[in-house]
């Protein structure tokens, strides 16, 4: 039920800086979601707030409460972790009452918050057993169990899922999707896995190299990425990037591409600086293979060198006239074969032009 | 059908390779790999031990096994109040040094389980006596204890007081010895128990920070059970070494005063090699042997009947 507040907060280990002067305002209630790759310091981050880690600069709030002082007992919040961390030698309910009897919570309230939980989380058949007797999904409930035992203002979530299958992983992202709707809590969850954040979260942070590269919706964030690294990360296949010339055409910029084929686009050529250099970023879901005879008038051709058939749609990876690759989109039953010429219909007004410091411009 | 195939396959092998054999039958030569083990194993340690039972039954001397007697090098043995007297030293020795080692050692890892320079420097520390032979241990404690020059009289005299002569004392003797060995051997427990505090994963103890645990709370419900294992090989390993107290009983008392601090092993040297009674020395030896296995299943029944993992 508490909205966590983020101010300036920096953290160093030794001679290597991991978070740089960083704000940030979690919502109550809020599903947030910490995303970047390896080492980008969302994990450091999340454990700065269950005060598994100093914060050397800056303050963090947990409902207007300040609490980067205290130790991480006493912050309110719980954390489900990556190896799931429980207790080897306690049984599943002694694992879910631990936290509960160490703050002298009454025995008839552990149990019935223990009976609660597990019910809520189907675990209520394994409460005598070990965590070595359970499977991977089941010790990650358990996690859950026992953070949700604690009612705390907030849930931290360090890469829970990435021990699971991948059949599993999909059913218990389904499930803390549910659980958030249930426990009506504040919930951070950090991922490098971009579809777990897209389909989880509120908001997506997206993190890079110490920094917060854009908080935005996930819908935000695919749409409307701020900077070059957010719209490589973000999106699967990665969006194609081709170093363009930007003119002022009818409708906004006009890109030129390396083979010298030109798009018209809707982004506004305002704020642009005509003379730099600029790249164009285009999902391949824009590029469509068109066949000529429908009516499109194709940008640009090129080689079909690689075709990934994914049932709905396939991916068609084209080199283009100057060497360079460019990912398109063709139909489920698109009869385009390796070898391939194919036409290629950029669409204008889903392009982003970005400029020497990786700052984006969209179309309108 | 893929099904069908697989069960049959095995068949169609035997049929057209009849001479490939199963996969777990014994292949002999593999002996070969263990035979020069096995050979050490059975020279020196096999045959000693069922050599040591045959001559504790025989009237035996330091040319050979004599006349056979039947258990009674065992009857005298037990009419014999030094014999008697040397299994209490020893249990009292036992019961003085293996509870303090594991409880010492686990205090000192407690402590010492942090990456710094100092914890580092101290760990060495405490491990080097461990280093030393009996006969510097014994020195020391020697002079720390000696009356009236010793370390102790100064530290006695400091308060004014006289200290007592320790090693002179049938009540002191066996402490003495008891606290020169816990010096001595502190080391090993130490270093095992460091070792598996540093395999307790440190998400668990993360997780009992979030869970609101103290620190008596996080020794006691996640550290000590997740070393139990290692504080049952300390308890046995201990076991078995201090029953077998020698040299330093030896070397600082001599077994005394009037038998004070004699313990079985120093009865065994007594009897064997001074008085050449090697059939009942040999006895004394299995009295010995079954006390130790006896008190280290022991120890390790309990342990085990008290939960797994």
């Amino acid at each position: 039920m508490s909205e966590i507040a983020i101010s300036n907060v920096s953290k160093r280990f030794g001679a290597v800086e991991v978070l740089d002067n960083l704000s940030l305002n979690v919502h109550a209630n809020e599903f947030l979601v910490f995303l970047g790759p390896s080492g980008c310091g969302k994990s450091t981050l999340l454990r700065m707030i269950a005060g598994l880690e100093s914060v050397d600069a800056g303050e963090i709030r947990i409902g207007g409460e300040r609490v980067d002082h205290l130790p991480p007992g006493e912050r309110g919040v719980a954390m489900v972790f990556q190896h799931y961390a429980l207790y080897p030698h306690m049984t599943i309910r002694d694992n879910m009452s631990f936290g509960l009897r160490n703050i002298g919570v009454p025995e008839p309230e552990v149990t019935r918050r223990v009976q609660q939980a597990s019910a809520m989380l189907e675990i209520d058949a394994l409460l005598d057993r070990k965590p070595g007797q359970l499977s991977g999904g089941q010790k990650q409930r358990v996690a859950i169990g026992r953070a949700i035992v604690k009612e705390p203002k907030a849930f931290l979530f360090d890469e829970p899922l990435s021990n699971l299958d991948a059949a599993l992983r999909v059913r218990t992202r389904v499930e803390l999707a549910q659980l958030h709707n249930r426990v009506k809590s504040t919930m951070i969850f950090v991922t490098h896995d971009q579809v777990e954040a897209m389909t989880l979260a509120h908001r997506i942070v997206v993190m890079n190299n110490r920094k917060i590269e854009q908080v935005g919706t996930p819908i935000e964030i695919y749409t409307r990425p701020a900077t070059r690294f957010v719209a490589a990360f973000v999106g699967s296949p990665a969006m194609n990037f081709l170093p363009v010339t930007v003119t002022a055409g009818p409708s906004g910029a006009s890109v030129r591409l390396p083979d010298g084929s030109s798009i018209d686009t809707t982004i506004a050529t305002q704020a642009l600086d005509l003379n730099a250099p600029h790249t164009l970023g285009i999902r391949a879901e824009a590029v469509s293979v068109v066949s000529g005879a429908n009516g499109t008038t194709p940008t640009t051709s090129g080689k079909a060198e690689v075709i990934e058939r994914l049932g709905d749609r396939t991916l068609v990876y084209t080199r283009l006239g100057d060497g360079s690759m460019l990912v398109a989109e063709a139909k489920g039953d698109s009869p385009v074969s390796i070898g391939d010429e194919v036409r290629l219909a950029f669409d204008g007004s889903r392009t982003h032009l970005f400029d020497a410091h990786e700052r984006a411009y969209h179309s309108a | 059908m893929a099904q069908t195939e697989v069960s049959t396959a095995p068949g169609q092998m035997a049929a057209t390779a009849p001479r490939s054999r199963q996969v777990d039958a014994p292949r002999w030569s593999y002996l070969l790999f263990v035979l020069p083990f096995l050979v050490f194993f059975v020279l020196l340690l096999v045959i000693p031990l069922f050599w040591g039972m045959w001559l504790s039954l025989t009237k035996a001397d330091l040319f050979g096994p004599g006349k056979f007697l039947g258990i009674d090098n065992y009857v005298r043995l037990f009419k014999d109040k030094i014999f008697i007297g040397a299994i209490w030293n020893t249990v009292y020795f036992v019961i003085l040094t293996v509870p303090a080692l594991a409880v010492i050692g686990l205090a000192l890892a407690l402590v010492l389980n942090r990456p710094t320079r100092t914890a580092t420097v101290l760990r060495a520390i405490f491990f080097a006596s461990t280093v030393l032979s009996v006969t510097i241990v014994t020195l020391i404690w020697r002079v720390v204890l000696i009356p009236d020059m010793g370390l102790m009289a100064a530290i006695y005299s400091w308060f004014g007081a006289k200290s007592p002569s320790f090693l002179s004392s049938a009540q002191l003797a066996m402490p003495s010895i008891a606290v020169a060995t816990i010096w001595w051997c502190i080391g090993l427990p130490m270093m095992l128990f460091l070792a598996a505090l540093q395999q307790v994963p440190r998400e668990i103890y993360e997780a009992a920070a979030l869970d609101n645990a103290n620190r008596w709370r996080t020794l006691w419900f996640i550290t000590l059970p997740s070393i139990r294992r290692t504080f049952v090989l300390v308890i046995i390993i201990q076991i078995v070494m201090q029953f077998q107290l020698f040299g330093q009983a030896q070397l600082m008392t001599q077994g005394g005063p009037n038998n004070a601090s004699r313990p079985i092993v120093l009865y065994i040297y007594d009897v064997a090699f001074k008085r050449f009674d090697v059939g009942m020395g040999a006895a004394a030896s299995e009295v010995l042997f079954a006390l130790i296995l006896v008190a280290a299943m022991a120890q390790y029944f309990v342990s085990r009947r008290r939960g797994e993992d």
